[in-house]
């Protein structure tokens, strides 16, 4: 019980009328402190409904979340999100979605001055000062998982959630995004959890990428860990041995031992 | 080419005259190529010469100029056109309404001096429509208040509105007269009950949108919510009424409406001072010039309630709807 974060024997069923669903069946999993976990899985097979369960959206059937040897069953800003599509508040501007954050989880502990200087620490983090008095419908879609991303960073969580942080982006504006999570993981130290479709994704950020076998009832099939010393640089791994060979591993799960069969 | 020429010569060589030589050949060249793959049909060549002519102003003033122009002008001489027309028709020996010029002569002091007071029964149009305005001012201020909160409530739970709904969806058809009787009954005095049909027919639709809004809540704001742990008072100030705010301001800008075609209605059958009281009154002592007067009166009013909540709107909910 020395885990960091422990995701416990979670079972998650959803009924619908008589018929009910097991779609996570048996998830156990560390997570270290600091430590850079990627869950990854053909769509449909409850990733995201396992961010959820960990982020507290979502209730486990059976089992649960411990973290930091509590046990948490309901959402909070030590378990931040950073959705797939922003979720930015659109009448907010970007300083101000970020200071929401900050005014909720640092209200009691810090000075307005502080929270303000917080919020634009954080904002300088991911680059986005230039843009604080804009408003999300201004911004372009990297922009705005930028300031999601600030956002979350900012509430200091004990783990930050990924939720497919980068499926909505064009390929390069995608790769700048992973080297500013890659930077901000190195240089932050936080325990990062990230929901993936992306083999190359997964291998280039990750310490341990997570695999999960196809629902319903889907499992944790294979745990990798890839053993590639930090700082990365995307152009070295290219052609290094270890990063093709964790990138043939994930490949042959997902596309031989557990291809896809449904369509999507 | 060939193809084109025939279409593209009647109205760019004109052009070519009237305006600056220098940017004609360009122009000229890109239309008639342009010409062939377009529907071979006089239209396409009709459509053109448009862009050309904003060409030729170039300078920003002579656009906004322009712009207001085209704002202005049609509006202005359909005025001219029906005025005319209400004339003619109105001219002829036998004529059962006023015509314009007989209106403007009749009913001069109620059109040049909107504020005049020259006895307790004899005002100016200007101050009925302010006594009209502040019965809706408080009838559409309670609907407001009231709609909003009971919409709220309403919104966020699946039983209210399913049970609630259904009976909105019937009373908010009731013409706000029919409610004057019972209103009457209940508040002995013709203001509050004035005053109560304009909260009763201007609150259904604020219900229901407020409703519709708070049901609409997308589920990413309730996740960025849930994960801030914001609590129900912050819920509602940060997330719930800017999101619901679209929805809400169609409902007010629906109720405004509503209300000052209520009041009008409301004053000609409980009297006292009023736009509405003053058409009644009119019509009994047969000055229908007056009447005219005061329907434009009662349009232009309702027109800038409306453009006063729509700008309302669209200053608080900036943002909000452009996602």
């Amino acid at each position: 019980m020395t885990a960091y974060c422990r995701i416990d024997h979670v079972d998650k069923s959803f009924k619908r009328g008589n018929t009910e669903t097991l779609v996570l069946k048996a998830i156990t999993l560390d997570v270290e402190k600091g430590e850079y976990v990627s869950i990854i899985g053909h769509s449909g097979c409850g990733k995201s409904t396992l961010l959820n369960i960990v982020a507290g959206l979502t209730p486990a059937t059976n089992g649960g979340v411990i973290l930091e040897g509590r046990h948490v069953n309901e959402p909070g800003p030590d378990r931040a999100v950073v959705f797939q599509n922003h979720s930015l508040l659109p009448w907010l501007t970007v300083y101000e979605n970020v200071r929401l954050a900050v005014d909720k989880v640092f209200g009691s502990k810090k000075s307005r001055a502080e929270r303000d200087a917080w919020t634009l620490h954080n904002l300088d983090l991911v680059q986005m000062t230039h843009a604080k008095d804009k408003r999300p419908s201004e911004i372009s879609g990297g922009m705005k998982q930028r300031v999601g991303l600030a956002r979350a960073l900012a509430m200091e969580p004990k783990v930050l959630l990924l939720d497919e942080p980068f499926g909505a982006l064009d390929a390069l504006t995608r790769a700048h995004l992973q080297d500013t999570v890659m930077g901000l993981h190195q240089k932050l130290g936080n325990t990062v959890m990230m929901i993936t479709h992306d083999v190359d994704e997964a291998v280039l950020l990750s310490d341990r990428i997570v695999m999960m076998t196809n629902g319903p009832e889907a499992q944790i099939g294979e745990i990798l860990t890839v053993p590639l010393t930090r700082p990365r640089k995307r152009l070295e791994l290219v052609a290094d041995a270890t990063f093709l060979k964790c990138r043939q591993r994930v490949l042959e799960f997902l596309y031989e031992r557990h291809q896809f069969v449904e369509a999507a | 080419m060939p193809a084109g020429r025939p279409f593209a010569g009647g109205p760019i060589t004109s052009f070519n005259r009237s305006n600056d030589p220098m940017n004609m050949p360009v122009a000229k060249s890109e239309i008639s190529a342009s010409i062939p793959s377009a529907p071979t049909t006089p239209v396409a060549a009709k459509v053109l010469p448009l862009p050309l002519k904003r060409k030729a102003m170039n300078t920003r003033v002579s656009a906004t100029l322009g712009k207001i122009a085209a704002a202005v002008i049609p509006p202005l001489v359909m005025i001219v056109l029906l005025l005319t027309v209400w004339q003619v028709l109105c001219m002829r020996p036998g004529a059962t309404l006023p015509s314009p010029s007989k209106i403007w002569t009749e009913a001069y002091d109620l059109i040049v001096d909107p504020f005049f007071v020259a006895g307790p029964q004899d005002i100016g149009l200007g101050w009925r429509v302010l006594t009209s305005l502040q019965r809706v001012a408080i009838g559409y201020g309670f609907a407001a208040v009231f709609g909003i909160m009971l919409g709220t409530l309403i919104g966020q739970s699946v039983w209210a509105m399913r049970g609630l709904d259904p009976i909105f969806q019937v009373l908010r058809t009731i013409s706000p007269l029919a409610w004057l009787p019972i209103s009457l009954a209940a508040f002995r005095d013709s203001q509050p009950s004035a005053i109560f049909v304009i909260f009763i027919t201007s609150v259904w639709p604020i219900i229901i949108n407020t409703a519709v809004g708070i049901r609409n809540i997308p589920q990413d704001y309730r996740n960025v919510a849930a994960v801030l742990r914001l609590n129900h008072a912050e819920f509602f100030w940060k997330i719930m009424i800017p999101s619901a705010a679209p929805y809400i301001f169609t409902g007010l800008r629906i109720g405004i409406g509503l209300s000052w075609l209520a009041i009008v209605a409301a004053e000609m059958l409980t009297g006292g001072v009023g736009i509405g009281f003053f058409i009644w009154d009119a019509w009994n002592s047969s000055r229908l010039p007056d009447i005219f007067i005061a329907l434009a009166y009662i349009g232009i009013v309702g027109f800038l309630l409306d453009r006063i909540v729509a700008g309302l709107a669209s200053i608080v909910t900036r943002g909000t709807s452009a996602n």
